[in-house]
C-alpha cells in the first residue's frame, strides 16, 4: 500500500495582511509618525469639510431674486444666478449675446471638422486662422449687416477673459517663433535685438506692461491716431506672452539633434526651407505641452486687466460683490470665479499631459 | 586660392555672409527708425500736453500718505522718499514671501511623497487647487473675504498679548533699551563661536573619523551666550503691549491686513509651485542611491540629508530660481488691494499726480529688472556651489 502524501490545505494569509485592514495599516498607521499624521489630517478634514458642506449646500439658497431670499444662513447662490449673464458676457446687451454664442458654436464646429478625414486640413487651418477672426470680429463689434454696434468697453466677463487669452496666445505664437529663431541665429545684431526684447519683458511683471500699454502707447503714437483700450491691452499681452513663448520654443529648437540641421544643410535647403520643412515641425511638436502651459499662465494672468480698468470675469464679480443690494456675497462670487478658473486650467493641464504622453515618440535614446 | 575667384564670380546676393550682413543692416535701420519715430512722437505729445520731463519731480513734495512705511514718511516728504518707501515695501514682501513659500513648498512637496495615503492626497489637493486659480483672485479672497470678515477692533480676537481684528494683527513690539549693544555683541560672538565649532568638528571628523554633534552644540552655544549677555546687561528689552481701548487697539506692532493678505496669497500660491519642483527633484534621484545608503547602514534621516537631498537640490535649484523671480514680480499684484508697493505708489499715485509716464514706468521696470537680476545672480552662485564638482 502506497502511502499517499496529502498536504494539508494552505492557510489563508493573516487577516492583517490582506484587504482593507492591511491597506489601512500599511497606508495610514504604519508608524507612530504616520498615526499622528493620519489623525491630524482627519482633524483638519473635520474642521474644513462639515462647515463648508453646511454653508455651501445644506443651508444654501439656490434661487431668488434678491438678497432677501437668502435666509438659510448659508451660501447665497442666488447671487450667481442673478448676475450670471454679466459674469459671462460683461455689459454686452443681453439681446445681442446670441452673437457671442454663435461665434463660439462656429468655432467649435470648425475645430470639429478637423476630425473629418475628407476635409483639406490646410484650407481648414487657413479658414480658422484668417477668415474666422474676421467673422468673429464683425459678430462681436457689429456695424455690418444691420448688426447693432457694441462698444468694446461693454465687453466683459468670461467672454473678455477668453478673448484676451486666446488672441494673446494665437498672436504671440508667430512672434515667439521669430524671436526664438532670432535668438538662436548667428547674426549678432538680430540676436542681440531678440535677447534684449525677451529678457527685458521677462524681467518685469505683466502689470507694468499693462500700465505701459494703457498709459504709454497713446504717448508714442502720432497726434490723432489712437487705439481703443482693448486693442492696447491686447498689444501689451501679446508682446508679453511672445517673450515667454519664445523661450518655450527655444527649448524645442535646442532639443533637436544637430544632425537634423546638418542634414538639411546637406540637402541644400535654404535657411527658411530647412526651418519650415525640417526643424520647426519637430521642435513645435516637442513644445506643445509648454505652449499649453504658457496658455494656462496667460489665462490666469488675464485677471490683471482688472487693475487697468477692464472688467473681465474677476472684475465683473468684484463689481457685483460691491453692489449694495447684495452685500456679503463676496465669498460666493470668489467661489464661483475660482471654480471657473480652476476647471479651465485644470482641464487644460490634464489635456497637455495627455498630449505629452501621446507625442512621446522620439529623441530619447533607450 | 580658388575660393576667392569663385566667390567673386558668384552674385553677391547669393552669398550667405553678405545676405546676413544686409539683413542685419536693414533690421538695425528699422529698429533705429522706429525708435526715433516713437521718440519724436513722444516729445511732441509731451510738449502738447505740457508734461515736463526728467527726474526733477523726485525732489518735489509728494503730498499723499502711505499707510505702510518702515522708514519715517509723511505727506510732506518728496516723491523720492515715497519711492524709497515703496521699494522697501516691495523688497520686504518679496523676501518674506520667498522664505515662507520655500517652507510651504518643501513641506507640501515632501507630503505629496509621503507613504501616508491621506497626507499625500491632501497635499495633492492643495497643490492642484492653488496652482490653477489666479493669484489675483486668491489675494482678493484673503483680503475681501477672509480678513474683512474678522471682528471689529471692539470685539478683537485676543490670544495672550496678540489681538486679531479687521485692522490687522497686533503683537507686542520689542523696545530696545540702553545696553542692548551687549546683547547684540554676545549674539554675534556666539555665532562666531558656533561656526568655529562646526569647522573644528568637520576637521576632526576628516582626520580621526570621530563624530561630534556640532549643530546641537552650536545651537546650545548661541542660546547660552545670548542669554548670559541678556542677564549681564540686565534684560535691556521692554515690550510695548497692544492695549485695548474702547473702540480701538493701540500700541504694539501692527501687521496691516493688506500686508497679511499679500503675503499669505503670494506664499501659498508660489508654495504650490515649489512643492511640485521639490517633488520632481526628489523623484529624480535614482532609487538605487537610497538603497545603497541603506545598505551602508545609514539611518533614514541621514539618507535623506546626506544622499538624497544634495542630489535633488541640483535638479531643484534652477526652476526654484524662476519661481522666486515670479514671486518677486507677482508682489506687484499687491497694488490691486492697496498694499503700497512699487506699482501702487510709483505707477499709481505718482503717475496720476505728475503725469510723467515715461519716468515712472521706466523707474519701475528698472527696479524690477535689478531685483530679478540680483535674485538670479544669487541663485546662480548657490547653484554653482551645489553643482557636481567633477575631477
Amino acid at each position: 500500500m502506497a502511502i499517499e502524501f496529502k498536504p494539508s490545505p494552505s492557510l489563508p494569509p493573516p487577516v492583517n495582511s490582506v484587504g482593507a485592514v492591511a491597506w489601512v495599516r500599511h497606508n495610514l498607521f504604519s508608524s507612530p509618525l504616520n498615526i499622528f499624521l493620519t489623525l491630524f489630517s482627519f482633524y483638519v478634514l473635520y474642521l474644513l469639510i462639515p462647515p463648508v458642506v453646511e454653508w455651501g449646500i445644506i443651508n444654501a439658497t439656490f434661487e431668488g431674486a434678491s438678497k432677501a431670499a437668502c435666509t438659510g444662513g448659508g451660501a447665497c447662490w442666488a447671487f450667481i444666478g442673478v448676475y450670471f449673464d454679466q459674469f459671462m458676457y460683461g455689459l454686452y446687451p443681453s439681446e445681442e449675446t446670441w452673437r457671442i454664442n454663435l461665434a463660439l458654436i462656429l468655432l467649435v464646429i470648425l475645430i470639429g471638422t478637423f476630425a473629418i478625414k475628407a476635409v483639406n486640413k490646410l484650407y481648414l487651418s487657413i479658414g480658422i486662422i484668417v477668415i474666422y477672426p474676421i467673422i468673429a470680429y464683425f459678430l462681436f463689434s457689429g456695424g455690418v449687416f444691420g448688426l447693432e454696434v457694441v462698444e468694446t468697453s461693454l465687453w466683459g466677463g468670461l467672454f473678455l477673459t477668453t478673448l484676451l487669452g486666446v488672441i494673446g496666445i494665437v498672436a504671440s505664437f508667430p512672434l515667439g517663433v521669430l524671436l526664438a529663431l532670432g535668438r538662436q541665429s548667428n547674426m549678432p545684431i538680430a540676436k542681440s535685438v531678440c535677447i534684449v526684447f525677451i529678457e527685458t519683458v521677462r524681467a518685469v511683471p505683466l502689470i507694468t506692461i499693462l500700465f505701459m500699454a494703457s498709459v504709454m502707447i497713446p504717448l508714442f503714437l502720432p497726434e490723432g491716431m489712437n487705439f481703443n483700450k482693448l486693442m492696447r491691452v491686447l498689444i501689451g499681452i501679446t508682446l508679453f506672452s511672445a517673450a515667454y513663448m519664445a523661450e518655450v520654443i527655444r527649448g524645442g529648437l535646442q532639443a533637436i539633434p544637430k544632425g537634423q540641421y546638418e542634414a538639411s544643410d546637406a540637402m541644400g535647403l535654404t535657411y527658411w526651407q530647412s526651418m519650415i520643412l525640417v526643424i520647426l515641425p519637430q521642435a513645435l511638436k516637442l513644445v506643445i505641452p509648454g505652449i499649453v502651459n504658457t496658455f494656462i499662465g496667460l489665462f490666469k494672468d488675464t485677471t490683471l486687466v482688472y487693475i487697468v480698468g477692464m472688467f473681465d470675469l474677476l472684475g465683473r464679480i468684484q463689481a457685483a460683490t460691491h453692489d449694495s443690494s447684495w452685500l456679503g456675497t463676496t465669498i460666493e462670487g470668489y467661489a464661483f470665479a475660482g471654480f471657473v478658473y480652476w476647471a479651465a486650467c485644470f482641464g487644460m493641464s490634464r489635456y497637455s499631459m495627455r498630449i505629452e504622453r501621446k507625442l512621446e515618440t522620439g529623441h530619447k535614446r533607450n | 586660392m580658388s575660393d576667392k575667384t569663385t566667390s567673386s564670380n558668384k552674385s553677391l546676393l547669393n552669398d550667405a555672409g553678405t545676405r546676413a550682413l544686409i539683413f542685419q543692416i536693414v533690421l538695425l535701420a528699422v529698429v533705429v527708425f522706429v525708435s526715433y519715430y516713437l521718440f519724436s512722437n513722444l516729445q511732441a505729445n509731451l510738449a502738447n500736453q505740457g508734461i515736463s520731463t526728467g527726474f526733477a519731480f523726485l525732489n518735489q513734495p509728494a503730498g499723499f500718505p502711505i499707510l505702510i512705511h518702515l522708514i519715517e514718511y509723511t505727506e510732506a516728504d518728496t516723491y523720492g522718499r515715497a519711492f524709497v518707501v515703496a521699494l522697501i515695501n516691495t523688497t520686504v514682501i518679496s523676501l518674506m514671501g520667498i522664505v515662507l513659500a520655500t517652507i510651504i513648498g518643501v513641506i507640501m512637496g515632501l507630503a505629496r511623497l509621503s507613504n501616508n495615503w491621506l497626507v499625500a492626497r491632501l497635499a495633492t489637493v492643495y497643490v492642484e487647487t492653488l496652482r490653477n486659480i489666479p493669484l489675483l483672485l486668491q489675494m482678493f479672497f484673503w483680503y475681501f473675504a477672509v480678513l474683512s470678515a474678522l471682528p471689529s477692533p471692539k470685539n478683537s480676537i485676543i490670544f495672550a498679548d496678540f489681538f486679531l481684528n479687521k485692522r490687522g494683527i497686533y503683537s507686542p513690539n520689542p523696545l530696545f533699551q540702553e545696553g542692548f549693544g551687549i546683547v547684540i555683541a554676545g549674539f554675534i560672538l556666539s555665532i562666531i563661536a558656533s561656526i568655529a565649532v562646526i569647522v573644528w568638528a568637520k576637521k576632526r571628523q576628516t582626520r580621526t573619523g570621530l563624530w561630534f554633534p556640532a549643530y546641537w552644540a552650536s545651537l546650545g552655544l548661541i542660546i547660552v551666550i545670548t542669554f548670559l549677555a541678556l542677564a549681564v546687561s540686565g534684560f535691556p528689552i521692554e515690550f510695548d503691549l497692544p492695549q485695548k481701548s474702547r473702540f480701538n487697539v493701540t500700541g504694539g506692532m501692527v501687521l496691516p491686513p493688506e500686508f497679511v493678505a499679500v503675503l499669505v496669497a503670494l506664499s501659498t500660491y508660489t508654495g504650490a509651485f515649489i512643492a511640485e519642483i521639490v517633488r520632481a527633484g526628489i523623484l529624480s534621484v535614482n532609487w538605487g542611491q537610497t538603497e545603497a545608503a541603506r545598505s551602508l547602514g545609514l539611518k533614514d534621516s541621514l539618507t535623506q540629508r546626506l544622499i538624497v537631498l544634495p542630489q535633488a537640490l541640483r535638479v531643484i535649484i534652477p526652476p526654484l530660481t524662476s519661481q522666486f523671480l515670479n514671486l518677486a514680480k507677482n508682489s506687484s499684484l499687491g497694488a490691486a488691494i492697496a498694499y503700497p508697493e512699487l506699482v501702487a505708489v510709483v505707477m499709481g499715485t505718482t503717475l496720476n499726480q505728475t503725469g510723467q509716464a515715461i519716468e515712472t514706468i521706466g523707474l519701475c521696470m528698472l527696479v524690477y529688472g535689478t531685483l530679478s537680476l540680483t535674485i538670479s545672480m544669487f541663485m546662480n552662485w548657490y547653484n554653482k556651489k551645489m553643482s557636481l564638482t567633477e575631477r
